[in-house]
C-alpha cells in the first residue's frame, strides 16, 4: 500500500508545479461558467417554468461543473500513458515490482485530485460572489453536504476505473488517439457535461439510467444543488457502489489479458 | 505568377500530409468518427434542450440549427486550413520555425502547409446535417441574397477564426508563458457561438462587437437571414473581417521581424 501511496504523492506534487496554467484555466472556466449561465437564464425565460429543473439549481451543477472539471473530465485523460504504451516505456514499468494497473490507478486519481484541489478554490470563490442569479447557492443542509462530498468520491471512482479501462484497451491497438476521441466524446455527453442528465427525454434517460455514465458527475452535482434529494439518493448510491467494483473487476479483467501479450513498441 | 505557384506549393504540402495520415487508415477513421460525434452529441444536445419550448428570445429551433451549423463549419474550416497556427508554439520550441526562416518562400504558407490535417474534418458531417435539417425547420425564404449571407457568414467566420489562430501564433514570439488564454476567444466561440449572440445580454453582444467582432459574421448578417430586418446592407457584414485579419497579420509581422530564436 505504501508504495501506490508514493505514486499517489508524486503526481500530487507534479500537478501542483503549473501554477501559470491554472490562470488560464481560471479564466476558461469562468468563462465558459457564465456564459452558460447566461443562455440557461435566456431558455428558463423562453419556457417560463416548466424546465426539468430550477434556475438555481441549473446554475450551482454549472459551476460544480467548472470547478470540479478536473475530477470528471475523461478527455483529459494523462497522456504520459498513452505515450509510455506507444513508445514502448512500458518495458520499464513491467520491469518494477508493482501491479500496473494498481499503480497507474494511483497516479490517474492522484492527478487528478491534484489539479481538482487548485483549481476548484478560486472558481468556487468567485462562483460565490456572482451577481445574485448567476450565484452558486450552498447545499440544502449539512447531511446532503456529506452526502455529495461521498458521492464524489464514488463518482471519481467510476470515472478513473473506465478512463483505466481506456488506458487498458490501448494495449490492444497501435494508435490509441481515434479510440480515446470516440470513448471520451461519448461519456462527455453521457454523464451530464454538456446539458445536465434531468434535460434527456424520459425514455433516454431510463437506458441512460442502466449505463454507469447517469453515476459520474450527474449524482453528486444533483445531490448538492438539491435536485436529487430525499429517499432517491440511496438507490443511486448503490448503484454507484456496483458499477465502480463492476468497471474495476473489468479493467483488472482486461488488464491480465494485456499482460500476455503486451508489445512493446520502438526503442 | 507567383500566386500561382504558391497555390501548387500548397497542394503539394496538402497532398504530403494526408498521405502521411492515410498510413494509419483505422486511426485516421476513428479520428474522424470520434470528432463527427463529438459535434453531433452537441446538436443532441439543442434538440433535447428545445424538448422545453418553442423558441426563444425570438429564435426557433430552425433558426438556432443554421446559426450553430455555420460556427461549426467556420470553425472546422478555420482549424483545417490553420492548423498549423494552431500548434506554432510546438514549432517555436523545436526550431522547426528557425528552419522554416532559412527557406526562400513565404512564412505563412509554410506553417498553413506543414500541419494540414484532413483528419479534422469529421465536425463538418455535423455542420452539414444541421444545415439541412435548419433549411427544413426554418422560415427562411431562400433567393439569392439569402445564400449569399449565410455563405458570407461561413467565409467570414472561418477567415475570423484564422485570424485568432495567427494571433494566438504570434503571443509565442513575445512570451514564453503558456498562450493558451486566447483558446478561451477560439473554442469558446465555437462552444456558445451556437445560439445568436444577443441571447447573452448586451454586455457580451458589446464586447462581441467592439474586442473580437464576432458579431459581423454571426448576429448581424443573421438578423437579415432571419429576416428580422430588411436593413441587406446587414448581409455585407462579413466583408469587416478582412480588417480584423489585417491587423493579426501586421502583429504576426511585427512578431517575425522581432523573432529571436531559442536556440534549440
Amino acid at each position: 500500500m505504501r508504495k501506490y501511496y508514493s505514486f499517489f504523492k508524486l503526481r500530487f506534487a507534479t500537478g501542483m508545479q503549473y501554477r501559470m496554467a491554472s490562470v488560464t484555466a481560471l479564466t476558461t472556466q469562468l468563462v465558459w461558467g457564465l456564459m452558460e449561465c447566461l443562455a440557461y437564464k435566456a431558455i428558463a425565460e423562453a419556457s417560463d417554468g416548466s424546465l426539468p429543473m430550477n434556475y438555481a439549481s441549473i446554475v450551482t451543477y454549472i459551476w460544480l461543473k467548472e470547478a470540479l472539471f478536473a475530477l470528471f473530465n475523461t478527455w483529459a485523460a494523462d497522456n504520459d500513458l498513452f505515450a509510455m504504451i506507444t513508445n514502448g516505456d512500458i518495458a520499464y514499468e513491467l520491469c518494477r515490482p508493482v501491479s500496473i494497473y494498481s499503480m497507474w490507478f494511483s497516479r490517474t486519481i492522484g492527478a487528478r485530485i491534484a489539479e481538482a484541489v487548485m483549481r476548484c478554490i478560486p472558481v468556487l470563490l468567485c462562483a460565490f460572489l456572482m451577481p445574485k442569479p448567476y450565484r452558486m447557492t450552498l447545499p440544502v443542509s449539512g447531511m446532503s453536504f456529506l452526502l455529495f462530498l461521498l458521492t464524489l468520491f464514488l463518482a471519481l471512482g467510476i470515472t478513473v476505473t473506465f478512463c483505466m479501462i481506456v488506458y487498458m484497451l490501448c494495449f490492444f491497438t497501435i494508435s490509441p488517439q481515434g479510440w480515446r476521441m470516440v470513448l471520451t466524446g461519448a461519456v462527455d455527453f453521457l454523464s451530464g457535461n454538456i446539458i445536465p442528465l434531468p434535460f434527456f427525454p424520459k425514455k433516454y434517460l431510463f437506458l441512460l439510467e442502466l449505463s454507469p455514465f447517469a453515476y459520474m458527475q450527474n449524482v453528486p452535482f444533483r445531490i448538492y444543488s438539491g435536485d436529487l434529494a430525499g429517499a432517491e439518493i440511496y438507490p443511486c448510491i448503490a448503484k454507484q457502489i456496483f458499477w465502480l467494483a463492476a468497471l474495476l473487476l473489468l479493467g483488472i479483467a482486461i488488464w491480465k489479458q494485456a499482460e500476455k501479450r503486451v508489445v512493446v513498441q520502438g526503442g | 505568377m507567383e500566386i500561382k505557384k504558391n497555390i501548387k506549393l500548397y497542394m503539394k504540402y496538402a497532398s504530403v500530409c494526408t498521405q502521411s495520415v492515410m498510413q494509419y487508415k483505422v486511426s485516421f477513421l476513428l479520428m474522424i468518427i470520434g470528432r463527427f460525434l463529438l459535434a453531433f452529441c452537441e446538436l443532441i444536445a439543442i434538440k433535447f434542450l428545445f424538448y422545453g419550448f418553442t423558441q426563444i428570445k425570438g429564435y426557433t429551433y430552425g433558426d438556432i440549427l443554421l446559426c450553430f451549423s455555420v460556427i461549426q463549419m467556420s470553425f472546422t474550416f478555420a482549424e483545417l486550413f490553420g492548423n498549423g497556427f494552431k500548434v506554432f508554439s510546438g514549432m517555436v520550441r523545436s526550431g522547426e520555425f528557425d528552419r522554416m526562416m532559412l527557406r526562400p518562400c513565404s512564412l505563412i504558407l509554410q506553417v498553413m502547409g506543414s500541419r494540414f490535417e484532413v483528419g479534422r474534418t469529421g465536425p463538418l458531417l455535423t455542420a452539414f446535417f444541421t444545415l439541412v435539417l435548419g433549411i427544413r425547420h426554418s422560415q427562411v425564404t431562400w433567393n439569392l441574397m439569402t445564400v449569399w449571407t449565410i455563405a458570407a457568414m461561413t467565409i467570414g467566420g472561418t477567415l475570423l477564426f484564422m485570424g485568432l489562430f495567427v494571433l494566438e501564433a504570434s503571443f509565442c514570439f513575445f512570451s514564453i508563458e503558456d498562450t493558451s488564454l486566447i483558446n478561451v476567444l477560439t473554442y469558446g466561440a465555437k462552444t456558445h457561438g451556437k445560439y445568436p449572440i444577443d441571447i447573452y445580454g448586451k454586455g457580451i453582444l458589446r464586447f462581441c462587437t467592439y474586442v473580437i467582432p464576432y458579431t459581423l459574421i454571426q448576429y448581424y448578417p443573421l438578423q437579415f437571414l432571419l429576416g428580422k430586418t430588411r436593413s441587406w446592407y446587414l448581409a455585407l457584414c462579413p466583408f469587416g473581417i478582412v480588417v480584423f485579419l489585417l491587423f493579426c497579420y501586421l502583429i504576426w509581422r511585427f512578431g517575425v521581424k522581432n523573432y529571436k530564436s531559442c536556440g534549440s
